[in-house]
C-alpha cells in the first residue's frame, strides 16, 4: 500500500526504506510499532495517524 | 476509465475524469458527509474553543464509523478520554477534506494544489475505508472480483472500491 508508506514518511519523516518496511510489517503482522516516546507525543502521533485514516493505538512499552 | 493522477507544476497534481467517474466520486463523498456528522463539543465555551467533546463519546456502533474513528487505547476509559479530546476536531477535519473534494471534483481536467491533493488523498482513503468496511473486503479482493459474475449485485461496488484504490495509488505516486 503506497498510501501507508507515504503517510509514515510524511508524518514521521522516515526514509522510504524504513517506511516501506513498517508498511510491510503492518501488512503481514497486522501491526507495527511506528513511533515511541512520551505519552503526550504518542497521543499526538495517534491523532495525526487517525486523521489519515490509519488505525493507530497508544500502548505502554512492554520492553 | 481515468488514467489517474499525474504530477503537475508547483507540487500539485492533475487528472482527467469523465462525467460517470465524477458522479461516482461525488455520491461517495456525499455519503461520507452524511455519516460523519460535525464534531459536537460541550456547552462550556472553553471546551468548545478547544474542540473538547461532551465526554459521553464511545466507540461508534456502526462498523464504518468505528473504523473512521477508532479507539486509541485498548482500555475503554482511556479510549473515551482520548476520544473526548480528539473526535470533534477529527470529524471536522474529515468533513473539510470531503468538502474540498466536492468543491474540486469536476468532469474533464482537474488540477489540484498540494493542499487540495492532500485533502483528496485523505478523503479518498476515508471513502475507501467506508466502502471497504460495508463490503467487508479482504486482501483477496482481486481474486474475488475475477471470480464474481458481472450480474452479482455486489459487482459494481467491488469494482468501484478497486478503482478508488487505484486512484489513490496514482495520487500518492504523483505526490511522492
Amino acid at each position: 500500500m503506497s498510501y501507508v508508506t507515504y503517510v509514515f514518511q510524511t508524518v514521521f519523516g522516515y526514509s522510504r526504506e524504513k517506511a516501506e518496511k513498517l508498511m510491510m510489517d503492518v501488512h503481514h503482522k497486522g501491526k507495527a510499532v511506528v513511533s515511541n516516546g512520551a505519552r503526550e507525543e504518542m497521543e499526538r502521533d495517534v491523532q495525526i495517524l487517525h486523521s489519515y485514516g490509519l488505525w493507530a493505538t497508544v500502548q505502554r512499552d512492554s520492553a | 476509465m481515468s488514467t489517474g493522477f499525474a504530477s503537475a507544476r508547483d507540487g500539485g497534481v492533475v487528472a482527467e475524469f469523465d462525467p460517470a467517474e465524477v458522479s461516482i466520486l461525488r455520491s461517495l463523498v456525499e455519503m461520507l458527509l452524511g455519516i460523519v456528522e460535525p464534531g459536537e463539543t460541550g456547552d462550556d465555551p472553553l471546551e468548545r474553543a478547544l474542540g473538547i467533546g461532551s465526554g459521553t463519546s464511545r466507540l461508534p456502533a456502526d462498523p464504518v464509523l468505528a473504523r473512521l474513528f477508532p479507539s486509541a487505547y485498548e482500555d475503554e476509559e482511556q479510549a473515551t478520554e482520548f476520544r473526548r479530546y480528539t473526535e470533534a476536531s477529527l470529524r471536522d477535519a474529515k468533513r473539510a477534506d470531503a468538502q474540498t473534494m466536492l468543491d474540486t471534483a469536476d468532469s474533464g481536467r482537474v488540477e489540484l494544489s498540494p493542499e487540495q491533493a492532500q485533502a483528496w488523498m485523505r478523503s479518498l482513503n476515508d471513502v475507501r475505508l467506508a466502502l471497504g468496511t460495508r463490503l467487508e473486503v479482504t486482501e483477496e479482493i482481486h481474486d474475488e472480483i475475477a471470480e464474481m459474475s458481472e450480474d452479482d449485485p455486489r459487482y459494481p461496488a467491488f469494482v468501484t472500491y478497486d478503482w478508488l484504490t487505484y486512484l489513490q495509488d496514482t495520487l500518492v505516486r504523483a505526490l511522492w
